[in-house]
C-alpha cells in the first residue's frame, strides 16, 4: 500500500462499493448474490512467493434467494453498515461488543461465534482485516522508539506525537493503526516478546544504543502490532528483528510476523517477509550457557505441529526445528539475567543483542 | 349304574345356562352388552329399512335386592316397528333365523335383543315392556317374558291405543342386574364409535347420573341397505344342504343347484356335478349320505364358481366414513379406501379402511400404542384390541416408506369389515381372526390409505416450507434493503415484496463484488484478483 494511505478511507469506500452492489441488484429486481472467498481448510494454500499463507480460488456464493443464505447474507451486510457507522463516527468496537450490538436488531445471532464469522466473512470478502473498519481486538502491544507520527482520530488530527514522549511506550491501539507516519531517525525494528523485557530495554536505552524502534507484541503479535512492524517496514524502509524466549512458541510468534498466520490467510499485508528472528534460537544454547529446561509434553506437540507446516522447511528454520528435537530444551530471555555483569548492565543488552545484530548483519 | 339323563335344552335354557359364553358375564359387561344389542336392534330396524335412524336410550337406577344394582333400561327408536301378530314371537321366544339365505346383519347371533331381555328376566324378574306401531293408526303395548322351560312368550297385559302421535317404531323397556359404574367408559365409548361410523344417525343417551350424550346427524345421506341373497355354494355345510332339499324332494341335482345357490346357473351347475362324478338328473332325495358328503365337500371346493355377489353386504362407503372420521377426531388429512368384494369360504366380505391424521389427533401416548377404531358389520368392536386381525396387520407394516414414525404419529386407524359372517375369533369376543383372505384385504386397503396419506403429508411439507421460505427471505431481504441503501449512501430503499413477486432467481456467473477503483499499488491485491 502507498505510504500513509488512509485506510479507513480506503475501507469506507471498500463497504459503500459492496452497498451500492447490493443495491444495484435489488433496484434492477434481481435477489442479490455475492461470492466470498472460502476460508475452508482445503482453499489455504501456502504462496512461496508471497511467502504466507493465502487463499485459493474456491468460492462461497451466497445469494439472497436462497432460504439457507439470505440469513448470513443480511448478517454481513449488517456488519459492514456497523463497520461504516464506525469509520463515520470515528469509533470502535470489539467482536463481543458487535455481537451485543446485534441484540439491538433482530439479526439473530446464536452466539458471538457466529457474528465473529460474519465479521471474518467480511474481511474475506474486502480483503482487509476488520480493523480497517474499526474492530479491534483488545489492545495488545507497544511501541517505543523516536517515531513521529500524526493521528488521523477526530479531536486529535494535527497533533505530532513523538513515540519516546512516554517512558512506558506507547499502546498499539485503533489510533495508531492509522496513523500517519511522519518521520524517524530509527534505522531498524526490534520486536520484543515480553513487555517486561521491553520495559528494561527502555530504560537500558537499547533504542539509543541500537537506533532501533521498539515494539512489544507481549506474546504472539496483534495484528495491528504486525501491520504497524510491516508499515515501518515498508513505508520507512527499516529491518525488522525478533527477539524472543527460546521455544517453539518463540519461533513461531517469529514465523507468524514474517509470514502471517493461517488464521488471517484471508488478509494479505499483515505480514512482513523481510522480518528476521534474532533468538533466542536452540542453536544459541551451547554458545551462551544459560540455565534450561526440559521440553515438556505441550512443547513437543507444538513442535510436531510446526515441522508438519511447510514454512518451517526452510534451511534455516528446519536446522532450528531440529536442534530443538535433538536438545529436548528450551530457555526464556531472563535466563540470561544469570550472566550479568550488574543490575544496570544486563548480559543481553551488553552482549547477546548486539553479538545477534552482527550474526544478523544489522550492525 | 347310573344313567345320565338327557334333557332336550332349547335355546333359553341354552342362554339361561350359558350366559357368560355370549359376553354377559359380568353385571358390568352385561350393562355394556344390553346397551349395545339394544341399540343394535334399533339401528337395524331403522337403517335395514332405509330410515335415517333416531335412537333413544335412557338408563336409570331403580331399587334392587340386597347388595344388586338394579337398573332400568328405556330404548325408543323410530324404525319399521313390529307387526301387531309378531310381537310375542319377536320378544319372547328364542330364535335362530331360519331362512337359507345371507345378509349382512349386526348382532352375533341376529338374536335381535332377546338375550338381554332374558338376563334382565334372569337377575332381576324383570318383565319387558314392549310398545309398538308400524305407523298406523293403532299403537300396541306387551307386557311379557319368556317361559325359559319351553321357550314360549308369556303375555301379561296386551293394549291397543289409538295411534294420536303417529308414532312409528319400538319402544323397550326392562331392568336388569348391572353395574354402570364400571360399564360407563364403554357404554360412551360405544356411542362415540357408533357416531362416527354412522353420520346419518341420530344418538341420544341418558346415563343414571343424569348425563346427556347426544350425537345429532350430520348426513342424511345413507348407504344402500343390504339385499337378501342366496347361499353361495362355497360356504354350503351337510346340514344346510339337507335341509334344503328336505323343502324340494324331487328335484332334480342341476335344478336344484342352479336354484338355491346364487352364481350357479344351469350350465354351471351341469359342469359342476359332471365333473365330480355326478348325475345332473339325479333327483335330491336319492342321494346317499355318503353321496351327500361328497357332494358337500365338491361344492365347497370348485374353484370355477363365480365370487360371491356382494349385494348382501352394505359398506358406510368412502363419503359417509369421511364424513364421520372428520366429525368426531377433527383431524387435519383423512383417507379412506374400500376394496372390491371378496369371498372366504363362500362369505362374501368388503373392507373399508380410514387414517386420521394430524389436528386434534394426538401421537400416543406410549410407545406400541396404537389409535385403532374398529368395526364390523357397521358396529364398534371394543375389547380384545391387541387381539385383532386389523392391530396385527398395522403393527406389521413398515411405516418408514408412508412417512410415517408409528410411535410418534397423530394418527389413528380405522378398519370396516362388513361381511354375512364376520370371522370373529370365537362366540361373544369381540374381535376378529387373522382369516388369510381378511387380513390380505385389511393390509391392502392400509397399504392403499398410508400412500395416499403420504402424497397428502408431502403437499402439506411442500406448502409449509414454502410459506416458511417466503417468511424467512421476506424479512433478511427487508434487512438487506436497509443495509445496502445505508451502505450505498442513496434515499431510496428497494421495493422487496416487488423483488419477491417478480425478482429473477437466476444466478449470474459473475462475481458480485466489483470495486470500482483497484486500491492504489495494492500489487498483491491484483494478483489476487486476477487469480
Amino acid at each position: 500500500m502507498e505510504r500513509n494511505t488512509d485506510r479507513s478511507e480506503f475501507a469506507r469506500k471498500a463497504l459503500k462499493d459492496l452497498g451500492t452492489s447490493i443495491y444495484n441488484q435489488m433496484i434492477e429486481g434481481r435477489f442479490p448474490e455475492v461470492m466470498i472467498p472460502s476460508r475452508q481448510t482445503n482453499n489455504i494454500y501456502y504462496d512461496p512467493k508471497l511467502e504466507q499463507y493465502v487463499l485459493g480460488d474456491k468460492k462461497v456464493v451466497r445469494s439472497a434467494d436462497n432460504v439457507k443464505h439470505v440469513k448470513p447474507l443480511a448478517q454481513l451486510l449488517w456488519v459492514a453498515r456497523i463497520g461504516k457507522e464506525l469509520i463515520d463516527y470515528d469509533r470502535v468496537s470489539t467482536l463481543r461488543d458487535l455481537f451485543y450490538m446485534s441484540k439491538n436488531i433482530d439479526i439473530n445471532f446464536a452466539t458471538q461465534q457466529e457474528s465473529d464469522e460474519a465479521v471474518y466473512d467480511l474481511e474475506a470478502l474486502l480483503s482487509m482485516p476488520r480493523e480497517s473498519f474499526n474492530i479491534f481486538p483488545h489492545d495488545r502491544g507497544a511501541i517505543f522508539g523516536d517515531l513521529t507520527v500524526r493521528y488521523r482520530v477526530k479531536g486529535f488530527k494535527d497533533s505530532l506525537i513523538n513515540l519516546t514522549d512516554n517512558p512506558d511506550g506507547v499502546n498499539i491501539g485503533p489510533a495508531l493503526d492509522n496513523a500517519e507516519l511522519v518521520k524517524t531517525t530509527a534505522d531498524k525494528v526490534i520486536a520484543i516478546e515480553k513487555g517486561a523485557i521491553f520495559i528494561q530495554m527502555i530504560r537500558e536505552k537499547v533504542h539509543e544504543k541500537f537506533n532501533a524502534i521498539l515494539i512489544d507484541t507481549t506474546g504472539q503479535a496483534s495484528r495491528s502490532a504486525r501491520l504497524l512492524i510491516r508499515r515501518l517496514n515498508e513505508e520507512l524502509g527499516l529491518p525488522v528483528y525478533i527477539l524472543t524466549d527460546c521455544d517453539v512458541w518463540g519461533a513461531h510468534i517469529s514465523m507468524v510476523i514474517i509470514s502471517g498466520s493461517v488464521n488471517s490467510a484471508h488478509i494479505t499485508g499483515l505480514n512482513t517477509p523481510s522480518a528476521k528472528w534474532l533468538g533466542f534460537w536452540p542453536t544459541d544454547i551451547n554458545r551462551y550457557k544459560v540455565p534450561t529446561m526440559k521440553m515438556k509434553e505441550l512443547d513437543w506437540k507444538r513442535l510436531a505441529e510446526l515441522k508438519a507446516d511447510p514454512r518451517y522447511k526452510e534451511k534455516f528454520w528446519k536446522e532450528q526445528l531440529d536442534a530443538f528435537e535433538r536438545l529436548g530444551l528450551k530457555a526464556e530471555l531472563e535466563a540470561f539475567s544469570s550472566k550479568n555483569k550488574s543490575v544496570s548492565q544486563t548480559f543481553l543488552v551488553e552482549t547477546y543483542i548486539p553479538e545477534k545484530l552482527k550474526e544478523l548483519g544489522a550492525i | 349304574m347310573l344313567s345320565e339323563q338327557f334333557q332336550e335344552l332349547n335355546v333359553a335354557d341354552f342362554f339361561y345356562k350359558n350366559k357368560d359364553l355370549v359376553g354377559f358375564d359380568s353385571p358390568h359387561k352385561a350393562t355394556y352388552m344390553i346397551v349395545r344389542e339394544l341399540v343394535e336392534n334399533s339401528l337395524d330396524a331403522c337403517d335395514g329399512h332405509r330410515i335415517l335412524p333416531n335412537v333413544r336410550v335412557t338408563l336409570s337406577k331403580v331399587e334392587g335386592e340386597g347388595n344388586q344394582e338394579r337398573y332400568h333400561i328405556k330404548i325408543v327408536d323410530n324404525g319399521i316397528g313390529v307387526p301387531l301378530e309378531a310381537v310375542p314371537y319377536a320378544f319372547g321366544k328364542v330364535l335362530f333365523g331360519s331362512k337359507y339365505s345371507m345378509r349382512q346383519n349386526r348382532g352375533t347371533f341376529g338374536l335381535g335383543g332377546k338375550m338381554s331381555m332374558l338376563y334382565g328376566q334372569i337377575t332381576a324378574n324383570s318383565r319387558v315392556t314392549i310398545t309398538t306401531s308400524q305407523g298406523g293408526s293403532k299403537i300396541y303395548t306387551f307386557e311379557l317374558s319368556t317361559d325359559i322351560r319351553t321357550n314360549t312368550p308369556i303375555i301379561y297385559r296386551r293394549e291397543e291405543a289409538d295411534n294420536k302421535s303417529h308414532f312409528r317404531g319400538v319402544k323397550i323397556e326392562f331392568d336388569f342386574e348391572g353395574d354402570y359404574g364400571k360399564a360407563r367408559d364403554k357404554i360412551i365409548e360405544y356411542f362415540y364409535e357408533t357416531a362416527m361410523i354412522l353420520p346419518y344417525a341420530q344418538l341420544t343417551f341418558i346415563d343414571p347420573n343424569g348425563t346427556l350424550l347426544f350425537y345429532p346427524r350430520i348426513t342424511e345421506k345413507m348407504p344402500n341397505p343390504p339385499v337378501e341373497t342366496q347361499p353361495h355354494p362355497h360356504g354350503v355345510d351337510l346340514e344346510l344342504l339337507k335341509r334344503m332339499m328336505a323343502a324340494n324332494p324331487h328335484t332334480s341335482l342341476q335344478v336344484f343347484l342352479s336354484k338355491n345357490f346364487q352364481r350357479v346357473g344351469e350350465r354351471t351347475a351341469k359342469a359342476f356335478l359332471k365333473s365330480n362324478g355326478f348325475d345332473p338328473h339325479m333327483e335330491v332325495s336319492q342321494l346317499s349320505t355318503k353321496q351327500l358328503t361328497k357332494l358337500v365337500t365338491a361344492l365347497r371346493e370348485y374353484p370355477d364358481f363365480l365370487p360371491p355377489d356382494p349385494s348382501c353386504l352394505s359398506p358406510i362407503g368412502e363419503d359417509l366414513l369421511k364424513e364421520g372420521i372428520k366429525r368426531l377426531l377433527s383431524p387435519e388429512h383423512v383417507v379412506v379406501t374400500t376394496r372390491p368384494a371378496r369371498a372366504y369360504e363362500g362369505n362374501p366380505f368388503i373392507v373399508e379402511v380410514g387414517i386420521a391424521y394430524g389436528g386434534a389427533v394426538m401421537p400416543p401416548d406410549k410407545p406400541g400404542k396404537v389409535q385403532l377404531y374398529r368395526f364390523a358389520n357397521k358396529i364398534p368392536l371394543l375389547y380384545d384390541e391387541y387381539s385383532d386381525v386389523s392391530m396385527a396387520v398395522i403393527q406389521n407394516i413398515n411405516w418408514n416408506q408412508y412417512k410415517v414414525k408409528l410411535d410418534e404419529a397423530p394418527i389413528a386407524f380405522i378398519t370396516h369389515i362388513c361381511s354375512t359372517k364376520v370371522p370373529y375369533k370365537t362366540a361373544g369376543k369381540e374381535y376378529v381372526a387373522a382369516r388369510p383372505e381378511v387380513e390380505r384385504e385389511i393390509d391392502l386397503a392400509i397399504k392403499q390409505a398410508a400412500r395416499e396419506l403420504r402424497v397428502q403429508l408431502s403437499r402439506m411439507e411442500r406448502a409449509e416450507y414454502r410459506e416458511r421460505r417466503t417468511e424467512v427471505l421476506k424479512k433478511y431481504l427487508s434487512m438487506m434493503a436497509s443495509f445496502s441503501t445505508f451502505l450505498a449512501e442513496k434515499t431510496k430503499e428497494p421495493d422487496v415484496d416487488l423483488l419477491l413477486r417478480e425478482g429473477s432467481t437466476k444466478k449470474r456467473r459473475r462475481g458480485v463484488l466489483q470495486m470500482v477503483d483497484d486500491p492504489p499499488d495494492d500489487k498483491e491485491g491484483e494478483e489476487k484478483d486476477k487469480a
